[in-house]
Order: structure tokens, then sequence, then C-alpha cells
């Protein structure tokens, strides 16, 4: 019966194998079950982003996407992409540049700027703008958010 | 931007958040990330009636559902509550009456969500429906079931001010100019991304411990212990990360209460998490006003006097309601001089979601009305709108008729700033049709002068410091970071003083075990007053360490002078000692070395009913100019560019204040061009972020940021608020633009394209003779 067989998948570069209903939400799976909250529930309904995974390396809106259905893909979170110590040089970007404030949405503003960099090391900020337009920030204007994606992008040449 | 200058080794340069490696990391802990063992799941009943006796609740079979560990209604704590203490008109669940689709009517606590929400499907209500009042006109004079009792004389207004300075009739009479607005205002919320969270855990030791996202964890620590009738020592508040507030987390909000009720009544922690319609539903966000302005100039454009009226919607609840009264009317009395002066404002309760603060909270509404209203007598008059502007500023160390105190202003210098990097004088009256250029300006509080709570006379903010012989300095304040940069500035103010690196300062999470009180991020106050009070315990440390190190370089104190991360001798470079060895020394009599800051606002303004409303110890002033693009076939536009002229005294982390201005402009642009909380009657219809639509990345215009404050004499280091100031000249200068660019005045906000098209339509033929196209 399908469900009753555990979800097989790479989670952060590693093979997962855990529990999981056939109902279960890719979001619930990572926060509560696996106890990953750097992805942030912001509204359950695909309008802000605050949940953004990589699956197969594409933005992926958790809080929408069956767990079910990442049975043998990749799924990277934030907690996968941060280094073991230290920060990405994306990362740094966005604390240099001060492009997190409150840092509900970064997470998720992070996962889709480090997708758009590994499929297109130097977007102009137009192709940024649309890389993040699927990501709400309410307190940065999202101005030094796209300049630190930008200098991230120049640091990676 | 200016290049960075400053005096300071810190203070006055971009200094990244401190929190900033544990936001990008997903590192940050937030209210829902927290887990307590054996915690259940909170969920609330909302009421689908807009206003409706409540005559029985029958919760027997939701309290028999397995996995249901406690379930509570109105009557078991029906002690009312509010922010403000002289309108305490809530309770934690419904008692009596529903007042709005949304008002919570009962709770559960239980093993899980699902069954959670099973055991509220059983709970089952006899209400008697009663009327809908949706639009505040009709609540203005008597009712027949008026929402709350305190409503004036049988009607459902919450509060009515009125005001008179001076001679307004006369100063009409006398008239060269005058100029009215009426202005419409769709009510907008705060769209923070982080929903409310609240996890409370009460303990056999007879405490509660409760973690909420608030912006204001005293206040929320006041309104457990009243409502539960626990003394404040044994309730414990913690503040983990604010995933953003702009006022919508600053009242103490039901569900925060509730949540500690359940944990009380299950003996179980409970986490109460808002989904999204929650959100929108509880609000709080800023009110649907309608006003009338008239103003009335001499020949030569000397504003001679303000006549203001506000109707405010408030919804079910007084919230912050009687500032907002106030607030709209007496936030007029700068930048410009205002010599005769009449409002009257009446905020009514309406059975919609609350609305309350929302950053730059009553001073955003009036202050469109009040620019576009000087636009028209510009034009009217041949005059520039910067000229007319500058010769009504409010001059440095006045005073305003209803006896604000202005000290520092550097308004001339924002307007001069603006009119030179727009190229104004080359643009305004002089673009293409469809294209144009506005002006508009702005003032706001840096903190409010009197605390919300008065009794007893305490401090507003107080802030503790402690360095043990490990040299790291821990810092304990109750101020709350929401994401605006506030624990940075804590640090860097402490660094700053004892010139110490600044990882050696930890800012400590609120908790107010450990806190000592400060009252929290709202009304634009903490820059100002915690970093007064940071500045004064720094002082007090510094002088411990200073001591170490005279003892040490065998000098007296006095000519010690603080290096980076040494101190020595003035005038003998050679001798300085490092600052762990001048520590330890200080340490020796001691131990760990502790002091504690504290500030104060000292009394000022007028003596007069209301007459605190508005006081501020400093004001911040702006000058902006919008440029947009028009297109008239859509109804379309594009804001290309702010110029953004700012006082907020010395910016003492430049970083902090860009991302203020520039997120306060994105908020300001979508109060004016699109965000309405879109109200059938009492129903509102778009609680969602897919239905309220805030400004996505495309629509965000180039920003150029103009800083010319001047160090305010009591600011520290000079500095006065940047935080909700920002956001008001935001929506005159596109409102004002939009003239310019298709001769057609807005007054109903937003300015949707349908708007501008309906606009386009009525004004077409004298657009054309107007800009002779």
């Amino acid at each position: 019966m399908p469900g009753r067989d555990p979800l097989r998948f790479r989670l952060n570069g590693h093979p997962a194998e855990v529990p999981c209903e056939p109902a279960r939400i890719l979001l619930d799976l990572l926060r509560e079950d696996l106890g990953l909250t750097g992805t942030k529930r912001g509204c359950d309904l695909g309008t802000c982003g605050c949940c953004t995974v990589l699956v197969d390396g594409r933005p992926t809106l958790s809080c929408l996407t069956l767990a079910r259905l990442v049975e043998g893909l990749s799924v990277d979170t934030i907690e996968g992409v941060s280094p073991p110590q230290g920060l990405s040089p994306l990362q740094r970007a966005f604390v240099d540049l001060g492009a997190t404030q409150c840092g509900f949405c970064t997470p998720g503003f992070v996962m889709t700027a480090t997708a758009l960099l590994a499929r297109h090391p130097h977007p102009d900020r137009t192709e940024i703008e649309r890389a993040i337009a699927g990501n709400l920030c309410r307190c940065t204007g999202y101005t030094k958010i796209v300049e630190a994606i930008e200098a991230a992008s120049r640091e990676g040449a | 931007m200016a290049a960075e200058s400053s005096p300071y080794r810190l203070l006055g340069r971009s200094i990244p958040y401190i929190e900033g490696p544990l936001k990008v990391t997903g590192r940050a802990e937030y209210t829902d990330d927290i887990r307590r063992p054996g915690m259940l799941v909170g969920r609330l009943l909302r009421s689908p009636w807009p206003h409706a006796r409540l005559k029985s609740i029958d919760v027997r079979a939701a309290r028999a559902h397995p996995g249901v560990f406690a379930v509570l209604t109105g009557e078991k704590y029906p002690t009312p509550f509010g922010v403000l203490p002289i309108t305490h008109d809530e309770t934690a669940i419904a008692v009596g009456k529903a007042r709005y689709i949304g008002d919570i009517i009962a709770a559960v606590a239980a093993v899980d969500e699902r069954t959670a929400e099973a055991a509220l499907a059983l709970v089952r209500a006899d209400v008697e429906p009663l009327p809908e009042y949706s639009d505040p006109r009709v609540g203005v004079t008597k009712v027949p079931e008026p929402i709350h009792a305190r409503g004036l004389q049988g009607s459902n207004i919450q509060k009515e001010v009125i005001q008179h300075f001076g001679d307004v009739d006369g100063a009409f009479a006398h008239a060269a100019y005058t100029a009215r607005v009426r202005g419409v205002f769709a009510g907008v919320t705060h769209a923070f991304t982080e929903p409310m969270a609240t996890i409370a855990e009460a303990t056999p030791d007879g405490r509660l411990t409760v973690w909420s996202a608030t912006q204001v964890p005293h206040y929320l620590h006041r309104s457990l212990s009243e409502v539960l009738g626990l003394p404040m020592h044994r309730i414990r508040v913690i503040k983990p990360e604010v995933g953003g507030g702009f006022g919508g987390k600053s009242d103490p909000l039901p569900h925060e209460i509730v949540c500690a009720a359940l944990a009380i009544e299950s003996g179980r922690p409970v986490k109460i998490l808002f989904d999204r319609e929650d959100v929108f539903y509880t609000n709080h966000g800023r009110h649907p006003t309608q006003n009338d302005v008239r103003i009335a100039t001499d020949a030569d454009g000397n504003i001679t006097a303000y006549d203001i009226e506000a109707l405010i919607d408030g919804g079910a609840w007084s919230s912050f309601g009687t500032v907002t009264t106030y607030y709209n009317g007496v936030l007029a009395m700068g930048p410009y001089r205002v010599p005769n002066f009449r409002y009257k404002g009446r905020r009514v309760y309406t059975t919609k979601p609350p609305s309350g603060a929302m950053r730059a909270h009553g001073g955003t509404n009036i202050r469109y009305s009040i620019e576009v209203a000087l636009d028209e007598l510009a034009e009217a008059m041949r005059q520039d709108p910067f000229d007319l502007r500058a010769r009504n500023a409010l001059p440095p160390n006045s005073r305003t008729i209803n006896e604000f105190r202005i000290t520092s202003t550097s308004f001339l210098k924002c307007l001069a700033a603006a009119r030179a990097a727009s190229g104004w004088d080359q643009k305004f009256r002089r673009m293409p049709f469809g294209r144009g250029v506005g002006l508009g300006c702005g003032f706001y509080i840096s903190g409010s002068n009197s605390p919300i709570h008065f009794t007893p006379k305490m401090p507003q903010s107080t802030v503790h410091l402690k360095v043990d012989m490990d040299g790291g300095i821990a810092v304990h304040s109750m101020q709350a970071d929401i994401g605006q940069g506030s624990n940075t500035l804590l640090a860097a103010i402490v660094a700053e003083v004892l010139g110490a690196d600044l990882e050696r300062v930890h800012v400590q999470r609120v908790d107010s075990d450990v806190s000592p009180i400060d009252l929290g991020s709202y009304s634009s106050r903490v820059t100002f007053m915690m970093g007064n009070a940071a500045r004064a315990a720094a002082e007090e440390l510094k002088g411990h360490l200073v001591r170490g190190a005279s003892e040490i370089l065998e000098c007296a104190p006095e000519e010690i002078e603080v290096g980076h991360e040494r101190f020595g001798v003035r005038g003998r470079p050679e001798r300085s000692v490092p600052f762990l060895e001048a520590l330890h020394r200080a340490m020796e009599r001691t131990g760990a070395l502790t002091a504690s800051g504290a500030y104060q606002t000292r009394p000022i303004g007028g003596t007069f009913k209301g007459a605190r409303a508005g006081t501020a110890p400093a004001y911040s002033f702006a000058a902006y100019v919008a440029e947009v693009r028009v297109d008239v076939e859509t109804g379309e536009y594009r804001v290309e560019k702010i110029w953004a002229a700012f006082d907020c005294g010395r910016p003492l982390n430049r970083l902090a204040v860009e991302g203020q201005i520039q997120g306060s402009i994105h908020m300001g642009l979508g109060q004016v061009m699109g965000e309405t909380m879109s109200y059938r009657g009492s129903r509102l219809f778009n609680p969602s972020l897919l239905e309220y639509k805030i400004p996505m990345p495309q629509q965000m215009p180039e920003v150029e940021i103009l800083l010319v404050g001047e160090d305010d004499p009591e600011g520290p280091f000079g500095a006065k608020e940047a935080g909700e100031g920002p956001l008001i000249a935001t929506l005159p200068a596109v409102g004002n633009a939009l003239y310019d660019a298709i001769g057609v005045r807005f007054t109903e906000l937003p300015i949707t394209p349908d708007r501008v098209l309906r606009g386009l339509d009525l004004r077409a033929k004298e657009a054309r003779a107007w800009k002779g196209a």
C-alpha cells in the first residue's frame, strides 16, 4: 500500500529514509518530522516563498509539495547549502550588504538565489528580479537583496 | 550614497547586523522553531458572524473528544485588557458578544492539529445575530445595539478629539488662498512574513513561561498578569527572533493570552501558530480613514490655518485607537508652521477586524491630504512647491501652537537636497504628458514622550551590562529587535564607548527574568531611548575600566583615554594597557563588573487635555521627490525613481538607515499604488498574500537616499528615528507626481490603474489643454 513504505530521497546530499503518510506536505516533513526549521512557514499557500527548497536543484515551494513527490529525488534546504563553518559567498553578501532584516524570508531568498547562480552565474538585474519574484520580503524593499545577489555573482566570477 | 565619514570608530558607518549569519543560514530561532516536550497544539474557533450575542456555547463534545486536553470559552478569563490602560475593551476570548468575523469564541489544546480542528468542529454556539456596522458614518450617532457599551452616548464612537488653537475662522475669512482635500484611504495591513506564534508552558513551580513573536514584550507581560491573575514575577516572557512587525505585533494580542490560559488548563506546553488568514483577521493595520483638510494662506503663501476633520474606521476594538485619533490631527503640526489649528477627529468602532498601529501610525493619511493640498496651493499661487514649503518650514528650537517642542530640524536641507538631486527645476511641469515629478514631505515622532503606562513611574528604557574575566560583554535590555537592527545598534554603542571590538558584545535574547524593562519597538522610539540608555550604561562600565587602567599606568583616571581595545594616557601613546588587562585589574575587588543605564523622557508639552499626544523628544523630517511614468492606455504607472532626503539626525548605522528607508518606501508604495483590505460590508475578501498584493521587486523604483541631518542635541550620538518617518513622504510624492504627469488629482487611495483611467477619462479635455498637448 502506498504510503506504508518509507519515503526515500536524498536530503542535503545524504540518503534519507523516513516514514511518510501519503498526504504529508514536504514543508511539514522537513520542519516537524526532521527538525529542519531553517525552512520557514509563511503562508502555507505558495504565496510568500519563505518555504523555498531545491528539488533536483530547482526552487520549489515546499508548502505546496506532497512529500511523496520527492521520492528518489534530491532535496536541498538552507541547512544543506550552508557550509559547516562560515558562510557561502552568497550568504556572506547577504550579511555584508544588509540584505536580511527580520530574516524570516531570508532562507527562501538564499535558496532561490543559490539556484539562480548555479544555472546562470552572471544574471543581470532584470534576471535577478524575475528569479526572486516568487519570494516576498516586507522589510528591505528588495533593494539590498538584489545588490547582494549581484555582489555574489561578481564574487563567483 | 554619500561617503561614510564619521568621527566615531563604529557609529556612523555601515555595520552589518550581528545576527545576520544566523539568519542567512536558517539558524536564527523564531517562535515556531521552538519545540517543548509534550507540546500541544492550540487552535482557535473564530466567529463567522460580524456581530452576535453569544447565548450559549456548548463545548461538552469538544472536551470529550479523544486527544483534547483543554477547551476554553470566554467566561474563564473575562478580565478586559488592551494596549492602552484607558481603553481596556478586549477579552482573551469573546464574552457575551462576538464583534467581528474572526473574533475568537473558543479555543482548544489537543495532541495535534487534526484533533484540535476536529474538536473545534464539535463546538455548538447558540447565537442571536445583531446589527452589522461596517460603515463608520453610520456609527457616529446613537445606534440600536452599540458594538461596545463604552461607545460615546450610545453611538459606536470609540474616541472623539476636538482641538482648537488660535482663530481658524478668522484666518480663513482673511485668507488669500485656500485649498481643500477630502481624502479617502483604504485600510492596509502590515503583511510581515512571519505569522504570529506563541508558546506557553506552566510549570509545577507555579511559573508560566511565554515565548511570543511580539514587538513589545513588556506590554504582553503586563496583560498576561492582568488577565490571568498572576503576579508579573511569576510570568516569564521570552521574545525569540521576530519575523517583522511594523506595528502588527505591538498590541498584546488575545491569542497570546489564550495560549497561556490553555497551558495553565492543560498543564502541558501549548503552541498557537497562526495561518495567514488568522493574521489578516487579527489585522491591527492602518485604519480606513476619511479626512477633510482645509488650508488657508496669506497672499505670499504663508500658512495661516489648518482645519481638519477625520473619520477613522476602528474595527472591533480600541487597540491604539485613542492615540490614532489624536495623531490624525496633531501630527499635522509639522514640518510647517501652523499658527491657527482646528481638529475634529472621531474613531468609530465597526464590526470589522480591528485596526491599530502600523508603521508611521497616525501620520500617513493626514500627511497625504496636506501635501496634496499644498501642491494645489502652490499651483494656485504660481509658486514652486519647494518654495512654498521652504517658506513655511518650522524653525529649529521652536514651539508649535499646540506646544510641541521642536529642537533639531534639517527640513530646509532636506528640501534643498531633494530639489537639487532630482533635477526638479528641469522636470517639474516640463516633462511630456504621462511623465511627471512630485514632492511630498514628512514629519514623525522620534519616540513618544509619554510611555503608555505611567504607573509605576520608571524609565522608558534600561540597559544592563555584565563583563567577567573572559572579556565578553553581556547586554540585557527588553528592547525588541524585530529586524530593524536594534540589537546591532545596542552592541555598537556599547563597543563604541568602550573602544571594544564589536564581537566582544553579546546582546542577550529578551527574557523578562533577566532583561531590564524597555518599552519595546513602537513609536520609532528604540534608537533614541535605548540608545541613550546603552550609552549611559557603557559610560558607567567605562568608568570601572578606566580606573583599572589608571592603577596600572599610575596616573589619574582623568588622564586615561579610550583607544581601540586599549586604554592609554592622553598624549602619551607609548603608555597604554590592553582592554583585558584593564578589565582584570578593575575586577580585583568586585569580580564580574556590572553597569546599568536608563533613559527617561523629561516632561514637555502643554497641559491641556490631550497635550501629551504627539510630544516627542525629537522629530524626523523628510522631503521626497518621486518621478512617475504613466501608461495612459492601461492606467498602469511606474514609479521610476525616488529621491529620499531624510533628517534622522546622525545616522548611526548607515546600512540600517538605508534599509529602513528602502523598506519604508516599499511599504508606502504598496499603500499608494494598490494595497487594500478589501471589505464587502464587514467581510474581508482578501485575507491572503495572493489577493492582498504587496509590491514585487520589479515595482521597486531606484531610491537615492540623501541623509542630511545634523546632530540632535538629545539623541544618542546625535541620532533620531529612521524606522517609520521614511514611509510618510512616499505617498504624497507619488500622488503629486501623477498630477504633474497627467493632470489628475487623486484623493482616494490606493491609486489603482482603473482609478487612473477613470481620472484620465474625466479630465481628458482639461488635461490636454493644461499640458498644451
